[in-house]
């Protein structure tokens, strides 16, 4: 399973497909900057949300292109044939698509954070709550790539069905901000672990009911 | 030992039932060809046999591992085709018998080329690589002489007669001139079902289109 991480890690970089979300990141941040304008006091208490806004919609790009590609190259059936389970395959898609985005993502908080004068101590936990959050929406976007891998419009409705299930990550995340007992962190790690221990079940399920 | 073996094997598929019935058995160096018009369910056969369709009635035994060539080359399009198909000689483990396969298809040549720029035949004869490098003992190929010149052709026979020879099992499915040394057949031929036909001409007839 190390050689798929591997490669699809590598197709990510080379098709630029990994820098994509990064650049929306970095432009809703830009665009938000503009649009309330430089008053710094009400960028810097409503910036940390706004990032969580951007992470979760940044995240939903790759989302057309996690399965389907691999579907429809005949990929996924090679891998079946071999005698991979389903969830395992999801699994390492999980994990290569976490590695080409989450870090990354991780990064660019950092330059959009200067942008939205967040300070030093808000930063950190908007970075912990990614940290802990990414794989959950790492998770979601694989899950809703793999139930619509081979539809038509599969972009629009994997939004419209990722979005609301992303909510508490969004809640809980946007909590840590502003929560310094700590309490809001756990919630959000006890959301991620659920959904990413779950993903590669829900994929790997979907994966076997797309192969006709 | 290697072995496959159909028992009254049924085929339900997009609402229709391909074929029902079909029983034969493989044994170590063995061969079969599926025949049959378009439609009659050939891939679907094979498809069965690799394991990626549920038989819809009957039992489907293998022994061995399986390796499948069918309509989709599963190479990367961007990467050079030697390391796209090294990615499946790590996967099977199997790195050293990539080079004799690829000089046995005759691609040995197209190496660095990458696998977008590679025409139909040279593709379908990479698939054909991976089968030989696999080191499957099932060999199920659909189509396999589809875009393949006349010395191609030769080196796919040589290559399933020295397959065999070392105890392998080949079942391929094509309508073309196919030679397999000791090879019987399987026709799928008459469970074409003349329903559709019958239907529609039926319902023509109702239409007052009878005279026609």
């Amino acid at each position: 399973m190390w050689a798929l991480i591997r490669r699809d890690v590598a197709q990510a970089w080379r098709a630029g497909g990994a820098m994509l979300p990064v650049v929306f990141f970095l432009l809703v941040a830009t665009l938000f900057a503009f649009a309330v304008g430089p008053d710094a006091q009400l960028l810097g208490r409503t910036g940390g949300g706004v990032l969580w806004m951007a992470a979760l919609l940044a995240a939903l790009l790759p989302v057309d292109r996690l399965i389907e590609p691999d579907r429809l190259s005949g990929v996924l059936d090679q891998l079946a044939v071999r005698g991979h389970s389903d969830e395992s395959v999801a699994a390492a898609k999980l994990v290569a698509h976490w590695l080409s985005f989450g870090p990354t993502l991780m990064l660019s908080v950092l330059p959009a954070a200067a942008l939205l004068r967040i300070d030093a101590d808000a930063l950190l936990r908007l970075e912990a709550g990614l940290a802990i959050g990414t794989p959950a929406l790492a998770a979601l976007g694989l899950t809703v790539s793999a139930l619509t891998a081979g539809l038509r419009g599969a972009g629009a409705l994997g939004g419209l069905l990722m979005l609301p299930i992303a909510v508490p990550v969004l809640i809980f995340g946007a909590s840590v901000l502003n929560d310094g007992s700590g309490s809001a962190l756990k919630l959000l790690a006890a959301v991620s672990l659920l959904l990413t221990a779950g993903a590669p079940f829900a994929a790997g399920a979907a994966l076997r009911a797309a192969r006709t | 030992m290697s072995s496959l073996r159909f028992d009254d094997v049924a085929c339900w598929r997009g609402g229709r039932l391909l074929f029902e019935g079909v029983s034969f058995a493989l044994g170590p160096g063995e061969a079969a060809i599926v025949t049959g018009p378009n439609g009659a369910g050939k891939s679907s056969l094979l498809r069965v046999a690799a394991g990626l369709l549920e038989a819809a009635a009957g039992t489907v035994v293998r022994e061995g591992m399986v390796a499948l060539a069918d309509e989709n080359v599963a190479l990367d399009r961007d990467l050079p085709l030697k390391k796209a198909l090294r990615f499946w000689a790590r996967l099977d483990r199997r790195g050293d018998t990539l080079p004799a396969a690829m000089e046995a298809m005759g691609i040995a040549h197209l190496a660095p080329v990458p696998v977008r720029m590679l025409s139909t035949g040279q593709r379908k004869r990479a698939a054909l690589a991976r089968v030989i490098a696999s080191g499957a003992d099932i060999w199920l190929l659909d189509e396999p002489t589809n875009g393949l010149d006349a010395e191609s052709v030769g080196r796919l026979e040589q290559a399933c007669a020295a397959h065999q020879t070392a105890g392998g099992i080949v079942l391929a499915a094509t309508h073309q001139g196919f030679a397999l040394a000791s090879s019987r057949s399987v026709n799928l031929s008459p469970f074409v079902s003349s329903e559709v036909e019958t239907r529609f001409s039926t319902s023509l007839e109702a239409n007052g289109f009878g005279g026609l």
